[in-house]
């Protein structure tokens, strides 16, 4: 089921300017990946490049070799739209659609394939994805309701239903707690580890307790200088990443010294 | 200003500049002022003008028996006119929108945006012109089509004049102008389409098309509603291609297709146009309460895009 | 967690590289639609470069989506139609603007020559004649109504910008404003005609007259686009001169006035382009004359588009002349409005103020 990711080489672009250059990383399969790193250093854009979300910038591409399940997501004849069907994305600033409910929403991504929805089959998808999201009891009684009604932190895990009710191999999340209090970064992280067990998950962050929390392993982006594009400088289990880093920048992001 | 001594730091800044504040800031009222005057004056004398057709005089010498009967097969044939122009240009504009937004590469969708202005530019008399040397000759053999296979329609009965200067032409014609003005907004409203809302989309996997209708189209649609109603506003007004492509006549009828007295209606602009030379008296008033009618029938469709584009606003 | 785990444990990624058509795919329907329909519609219909295109429309509409469908599935197939529907309206939106100019220039461009501008039409009997009388009839009342528009229209949008902050009195004005922007401009021209018939009685016609009936399409312009463009200057640029100790009206003047005057003068010669080609209420206030007036206060006075309006609805016997007048005017009237509308974009690309956006 979950799947793991292999890049190699992989060169991202905004028209000219090369923005992230020659990352090679393994994914694992049913685990949790961490992405660190300054602002500004690629992170999120590597991260938007896993399910070509990228290109959707008018001049953004990528060169390389995204290999899942042994499929390139780069090879020429690949579909994106199938790519982001498979892959599943969570955004930074919780996004259910302003106009549906709640209900709508976590079906939005499903109506697009299956047309005709049995209403028993679309209760069944509504209440699975919602339980698995941790949301159904707090909802249950209002899947009429817009979804927009809900708190920020119910709206990203409102998001993250909507997002696994597609049943994708590969979640990627994009700073996805960095718009919400405390409470709800905590149930989100909670819910992170529960998917973990059946989801590939990477997870981009600027909150470094986070990433020591909810990840196994960890990815460190940085630019050599401004201006110059943003690299993978290190890339290891998350436990040696926050005790005993390979690389002296990591240690130094790690300790707080910049960044 | 010149360097102020430190002493005389606090003093008022001088009695010119108080005076000078004062006359600017009154002559900036004044203004304002006068634009209420002159809309209670469009108002005021359109009523004093106006209002005494009611006794009838002016429709009956023009052969009607009270004003009504003399207003209302304009008024629909005014109605009829904007509705066949909205017809046509509602699904282009959004066609066209969605191109300058969602699927031209930006630099052709600036040049196409500035093209469609262009269009909005060109004075109503040449469209009027247009409209009789293009569309309406080289829609004859359309309308002939339509006549031939759904004549029996009422709608498209015949006969079809070889001029072809017909309602449906007319219409066609005032789509065309109202067309610059709903792209223009509808482009705009998908252009704000908030990004995240379509990138939602599309990671859920969504087609283009499967994006805009779930991202962007509810997102646009009250904009889109207002859109069409102020174009509305605009074909509603709309004098010079009717008057230049229809004859006047007082009738009602939903023939689309024909010039045949008694069987194809005009409109209030027109009608006004068509028949103010000539016009002297009562005859007049008939014509101005004529143009009261349309003045109000603009100002509600107006106001209505304007409150549903307000109310979107307010909700968010 | 739940019934997650429902999921079969040896799913597999579903393809991604379903069948796609090839990059030329739609490229390759549209030749072959243009080749069938110029067999089909040109030749076997007969119907000719229009027979030609409708059909070949059809044949990409049709065969376009239908091949995708088949081989890609049936949302692709979909999102292939609404594409072509798409780029469809973009073909119809430009047949207006391609055959009118390609008319217009046609047309008009015969009759143009330096008597043609020279001449007015007093005493003329077919040919000889020329639209003097109109442009100069245009320049006035334009110039007129642009002199009455321009201050009350400014002024207006200061009053609401920097004075009236949302108070009633300008939330009221705010409202005109949208009411004026949606009167019809025959409407205008009846109310300029009612206007002047209370002091010179019934029938009068004159330049004047014509003036404020544009004006009241014009001013509910200009105040919108200086509205917007007095917004746009920041905030701390008013408060910077404040704190200078310079008064609000010097402020306005000299630092809110010159930073927004780019847009301004974009906006205003947008209006003038607009009520340049305006014909209804002149038709109504102004009237028609053959000869050159120069005096707005008396008498009738001739537009470009009345000259145009008369020219081609009552021709009288000289019809063709008369028809030939008509587009050299028109030609001449599109070419005004055009540059208007080109110069308006250059001062507002050029002069715009280099902060903001």
């Amino acid at each position: 089921m979950a799947k793991s990711i292999d890049v190699s080489d992989l060169n991202i672009y905004y028209g000219d300017f090369l923005a992230v250059e020659g990352v090679n990383i393994s994914i694992k399969a049913r685990a949790v990946t961490a992405l660190i790193g300054p602002s500004g250093c690629g992170k999120s854009t590597f991260l938007r490049s896993l399910n070509r979300m990228h290109e959707v910038i008018p001049g953004a591409r990528a060169e390389g070799k995204v290999m899942v399940d042994g499929q390139d997501l780069y090879a020429s004849d690949v579909d994106p739209v199938a790519v982001r069907r498979q892959i599943g994305m969570v955004f930074q600033r919780p996004n259910p659609f302003p106009t549906m409910s709640i209900y709508e929403n976590v079906l939005a991504g499903k109506r697009l394939n299956a047309k005709k929805l049995k209403k028993s089959e679309a209760d069944d998808l509504v209440e699975k994805s919602l339980r698995g999201a941790n949301l159904w009891t707090e909802v249950k009684d209002r899947l009429g309701k817009p979804g927009m009604g809900l708190s920020g932190g119910q709206q990203q895990r409102l998001c993250i239903a909507r997002a696994i009710a597609v049943e994708p191999e590969v979640l990627l999340m994009d700073e996805p707690c960095s718009a919400l209090d405390p409470i709800s970064t905590a149930a989100i992280e909670d819910l992170i580890h529960d998917l973990k067990s059946d989801y590939t998950i990477v997870i981009v962050t600027h909150n470094m307790q986070q990433a020591a929390r909810v990840s196994d392993d960890t990815g460190f982006f940085n630019l050599r200088a401004t201006g110059e594009p943003g690299q993978l400088v290190e890339f290891n289990p998350t436990k040696k990443m926050f005790t005993n880093p390979d690389n002296e920048s990591t240690e130094s992001y790690i300790s707080g010294r910049f960044g | 200003m010149s360097v102020t001594d430190p002493e005389t730091d606090l003093q008022p800044i001088g009695s010119t500049s108080r005076a000078g504040d004062t006359i600017f800031r009154g002559l900036a009222t004044a203004s304002a002022v006068v634009i209420v005057l002159a809309l209670a004056g469009v108002a005021a004398f359109l009523l004093a003008q106006g209002l005494p057709a009611l006794d009838g005089a002016g429709a009956r010498s023009y052969g009607y028996d009270n004003i009504w009967v003399y207003t209302g097969p304009l008024l629909f044939g005014t109605l009829l006119a904007s509705v066949i122009a909205m017809i046509v240009a509602t699904p282009l504009a959004i066609g066209v929108a969605l191109i300058i937004s969602h699927y031209a590469p930006r630099r052709f969708a600036k040049g196409l945006g500035w093209l469609i202005d262009l269009l909005a530019a060109i004075p109503s008399v040449i469209f009027g012109m247009w409209g009789i040397e293009f569309v309406a000759r080289n829609m004859v053999p359309v309308y002939n089509w339509l006549n031939d296979y759904l004549g029996f329609i009422p709608l498209f009965a015949g006969p079809v004049p070889t001029s072809g200067r017909t309602m449906m032409t007319a219409g066609l014609v005032l789509g065309v102008m109202a067309l610059p003005i709903i792209t223009a907004i509808c482009r705009e409203i998908f252009a704000q389409t908030p990004v995240m809302h379509q990138e939602a989309a599309l990671a859920l996997g969504a087609t283009r098309w499967e994006m805009i209708r779930l991202a962007v189209f509810p997102y646009a649609s009250s904009g889109m509603v207002s859109a069409i109603l102020l174009g509305l506003g605009r074909a509603l007004g709309e004098t010079m291609a009717v008057a230049l492509v229809l004859s006047p006549s007082i009738v009602v009828s939903f023939n689309l297709l024909t010039a045949e007295s008694g069987s194809s209606s005009s409109t209030i602009a027109a009608n006004i146009a068509l028949n103010f030379g000539n016009a002297s008296g009562s005859k007049v008033d008939a014509l101005i309460f004529t143009g009261l009618v349309l003045f109000v029938i603009t100002f509600a469709v107006n106001f209505l895009g304007r409150w549903v584009a307000a109310r979107a606003v307010k909700k968010g | 967690m739940t019934d997650l785990d429902s999921k079969p444990a040896e799913t597999h990624l579903a393809p991604l590289s379903h069948a796609t058509l090839p990059g030329w795919a739609p490229w390759a329907t549209v030749v072959v639609g243009l080749v069938v329909g110029a067999i089909v519609g040109g030749v076997m219909l007969g119907g000719g470069v229009v027979a030609t295109v409708v059909v070949a429309w059809l044949v990409v509409v049709l065969a376009l989506p239908l091949w995708s469908r088949a081989v890609e599935g049936g949302r692709k197939g979909t999102d292939r139609l609404v594409t072509v529907l798409v780029w469809s309206t973009f073909g119809l939106a430009m047949i207006p603007l391609v055959s009118l100019t390609w008319q217009v220039v046609s047309k008009g461009v015969g009759i143009l020559s330096p008597q043609f501008f020279q001449n007015s039409m007093a005493g003329v009997l077919g040919s000889g004649g020329g639209i003097y009388h109109a442009l100069m009839g245009t320049l006035i009342i334009t110039a007129l109504a642009t002199l009455i528009s321009v201050p009350i229209g400014v002024l207006t949008a200061v009053y609401l910008v920097e004075y009236g902050k949302n108070n009633t009195f300008s939330r009221i004005i705010t409202f005109l404003v949208d009411v004026m922007t949606g009167i019809p401009s025959i409407v205008a021209g009846l109310f300029a005609y009612a206007l002047f018939v209370a002091f010179f009685g019934p029938g009068v016609k004159m330049g004047f007259a014509g003036s404020i009936a544009l004006s009241v399409l014009m001013i509910p312009v200009v105040v919108r686009s200086t509205e917007e463009m007095l917004k746009l200057v920041p905030a701390d640029l008013r408060e910077a001169s404040y704190a200078l100790g310079v008064p609000k009206w010097r402020t306005i003047t000299k630092v809110v006035m010159p930073t927004a005057v780019a847009g301004i003068v974009t906006g205003v010669t947008l209006a003038v382009a607009r009520v340049a080609g305006e014909t209804a209420p002149l038709l109504l206030t102004a009237g028609l004359t053959n000869y050159v007036n120069f005096n707005p206060f008396d008498g009738r006075m001739t537009t470009l588009p009345v000259f145009i309006y008369y020219a081609i609805k009552e021709p009288g016997i000289y019809a063709e002349e008369m028809t030939a007048y008509a587009w050299g005017a028109a030609l001449v009237l599109v070419v005004i409005v055009m540059a208007l509308n080109v110069v308006a974009r250059v001062i507002g690309g050029v002069f715009a103020p280099k902060t903001g956006r």
